[in-house]
């Protein structure tokens, strides 16, 4: 009962920070179907950005009261929306009518690009640091041996918040319905009056601010950052990829349910079955989705025309 | 309507000796150009380059034919795959275990046995088929998802597909030192190849580029040279041929290469197997190369993306641009040695810079001697002259 609960926490907030991460990857494969590799390191540099806010202001090691949280939270949001919108401009745009080789290409290049100048010694060094405390953790409630902390719900409720706003923005705005229209068909879209160079933008804008949401959860929920080109980050990105084509890639709701699918998944094979292999599991599943169904389970099949 | 055998007889018989020979010639003179090259590069150029250069020379010749065999399946058939390095690793690892506990079993030491194609020599050149084959396998298996799945999605496959063998390769258990090995079977040992640490105590060093220093291999540039004059052979022949042009349609348009008739399911399967079999060939030889510890680590994701921009900088289906930049890549690092930690991003933003500017790589399809330069340098040069 123990391990079931503590694995059952555990799922749910590893879920969320996959869950963050797979809605960018959705949103941009949406409007402009192609897979943004370097989205995972959006999800690191949210991360970093969180450990260098805290430490310039010095809430490192005290923690910064009430504020700490929003205040690293909207500057991490801020500085990766900047970054994801820069990154599309300048390296994603020229290519919008190129072969999808290219931009695959393109995006991973990008994502090495962002890897190795992250752990230059004057970007965020080449050696993991602590996580800074942007809140206390008091024991909530202790439900059958498992302890329950203020971070663990922090964690959930902000996921669950950020996802809501999401789920308002892209089907009940004019925004959103504007997103719908140039993932639907671009050029339509464009003739309605769309201007789909900005939705691209606003796009990446959003998808980066929820992977920079996705990297202050993690440093909330584990005790060190890891240098920017360290391998967790690339699983960790590729397992929320996973998720979001798990899930359906193109499909807000499809990306949460896929991602809190894949971290149980983990979870609960690390603890029942063997903790050694949970990559492995991961990897299995991803195959066998795109083999079966490469639509992902809530995706609607889509048949290539000539 | 004869059968096929009939008619292969009836042209056979309808050719003279000569003809015959001239034809077996004309197929076997590169290979034997190749070969030559490789011994002058060994027995001349290897001593006359001193041990750290002609470890750079070896460095080179091992990433040539890893990067040829990614620009089979990568450059010709337009089939993304990052997880070569995967191919590398199995082949790499099939290889190291049949000579370890081969020359175990068989000499009873783990080192190198025998003189220049001697006994030894030709256990390791049977290992490194061996581990192109099983790396040929894998190739299979990879290869069937990609009749369903295109672009982004195959690469993420190839990308698990290499995860998934370096986290097996990872929970393995240790090696068995040589005096432990006893009468257990090679299949039973081939889970003992080390874990997550590497291949130690490590196989025999075959593979190395001081032959004249003792105890170590004879012709590793010999050998790794051979192996790239085959690769380079294959690749040229492939291109030129109908099963060649087939894989270059598939990466034009998929779509329209299956309406003029092509098989594009074999077509992407068959370029999958023989860059695994090459893949694995490489891998082989990189787990004998002297000072090299086989390990998991050194094999993974980064190498798979060493090979990509190999390949995409060389020009995606142009055989000797990959050379030429298989080539610079493995030298450049070497020269700027305090520069290290800019090397990748600066490639980094050469693949992107060259994306955008020059979509089909450098060379594009085309071979060093088929640009236009060499036509308007030659122009040039008359019209001075006149």
């Amino acid at each position: 009962m123990t391990t079931l609960l503590q694995t059952l926490v555990s799922a749910l907030s590893l879920g969320s920070v996959y869950a963050l991460i797979a809605l960018g990857y959705t949103l941009v494969y949406g409007v402009l179907r192609f897979i943004n590799f370097a989205h995972s390191d959006v999800f690191t540099l949210g991360a970093w950005s969180a450990v260098s806010v805290a430490g310039a202001i010095g809430w490192s090691v005290t923690g910064g009261g009430h504020f700490a949280l929003p205040v690293v939270l909207a500057a991490s949001m801020a500085i990766c929306a900047v970054v994801g919108v820069t990154i599309e401009a300048l390296a994603y745009r020229p290519l919008r009518r190129a072969p999808r080789l290219n931009v695959l290409i393109t995006a991973i290049g990008v994502s090495l690009l962002m890897q190795n100048v992250g752990q230059l010694r004057w970007a965020f060094g080449p050696t993991p640091t602590a996580s800074p405390r942007l809140m206390t953790d008091h024991t909530v409630t202790t439900l059958a041996g498992v302890r329950i902390g203020t971070v663990d719900v922090a964690i959930v409720e902000l996921a669950v918040m950020l996802m809501l706003c999401l789920e308002v923005l892209v089907y009940r705005t004019r925004l959103g319905r504007a997103m719908r229209a140039v993932s639907f068909d671009e050029r339509t879209a464009s003739l309605m009056g769309i201007n789909v160079n900005r939705v691209v933008s606003i796009t990446f804008a959003i998808g980066s601010a929820l992977a920079a949401a996705a990297g202050v959860i993690y440093t909330m929920k584990y005790p060190t950052v890891g240098q920017p080109a360290d391998a967790t980050w690339i699983l960790l990105g590729l397992k929320a990829f996973i998720a979001a084509v798990v899930g359906g890639i193109g499909n807000v709701r499809g990306a949460v349910a896929g991602a809190m699918m894949i971290a149980g998944l983990e979870k609960f094979g690390a603890a029942y079955v063997s903790s050694r292999m949970e990559n492995v599991y991961v990897f299995a599943v991803l195959i066998l989705v795109l083999l079966l169904r490469p639509s992902g389970l809530f995706g609607r099949a889509v048949v290539e025309k000539v | 309507m004869r059968t096929l055998a009939e008619r292969v007889a009836a042209a056979a018989a309808e050719r003279t000796v000569g003809q015959r020979l001239g034809a077996a010639f004309g197929a076997a003179w590169p290979l034997a150009i190749g070969i030559a090259i490789a011994v002058v590069l060994q027995t001349a150029v290897a001593p006359a380059l001193g041990d750290y250069h002609a470890r750079v020379l070896l460095d080179a010749g091992i990433a040539i034919l890893v990067a040829s065999s990614l620009n089979i399946v990568n450059g010709f058939a337009g089939q993304f795959s990052i997880g070569h390095a995967g191919f590398m690793l199995l082949g790499g690892y099939a290889a190291a275990v049949v000579t370890y506990y081969g020359s175990i079993k068989l000499w009873g030491s783990p080192l190198v046995h025998g003189g220049f194609l001697g006994s030894g020599d030709w256990l390791f050149l049977g290992a490194c088929v061996i581990g192109g084959l099983v790396a040929a396998v894998a190739g299979l298996v990879v290869g069937l998802p990609s009749l369903r799945l295109r672009g982004d999605y195959l690469a993420i496959v190839t990308l698990g597909f290499g995860e998934i063998c370096r986290v097996v390769v990872q929970l393995s258990a240790d090696v068995v030192p040589a005096a432990e090995v006893g009468d257990r079977s090679i299949v039973e040992l081939a889970n003992n190849v080390g874990g997550a640490l590497g291949f130690s105590p490590p196989p025999p060093t075959y593979v190395s580029p001081t032959p004249w220093l003792g105890g170590t291999g004879h012709a590793g540039i010999f050998f790794v040279f051979a192996l790239v004059a085959v690769v380079l052979i294959v690749a040229h022949r492939l291109k030129r041929s109908s099963g060649g042009r087939a894989l270059l349609a598939v990466r034009e348009n998929e779509i329209a290469a299956e309406a003029m008739g092509i098989d594009t399911s074999r077509a992407k399967v068959v370029a999958f197997v023989l860059a695994a079999f090459f893949a694995g060939i490489g891998g082989a030889l990189y787990a004998h190369e002297f000072g090299v510890t086989l390990g998991p680590k050194d094999l993974g994701f980064q190498k798979s993306i060493d090979l990509v921009i190999i390949v995409v900088l060389g020009g995606m289906g142009s055989i000797s641009g990959v050379v030429l930049s298989a080539t610079i890549l493995t030298i450049l690092p070497e020269l700027f040695r305090e520069f290290a930690q800019y090397r990748m991003p600066i490639y980094a933003l050469a693949l992107i810079v060259v994306m955008i500017l020059r979509p089909q790589g450098l060379l594009g399809v085309k071979e060093l001697w088929e640009l236009s330069i060499w036509g308007r340098l030659w122009r040039r040069l008359r019209g001075r002259s006149a």
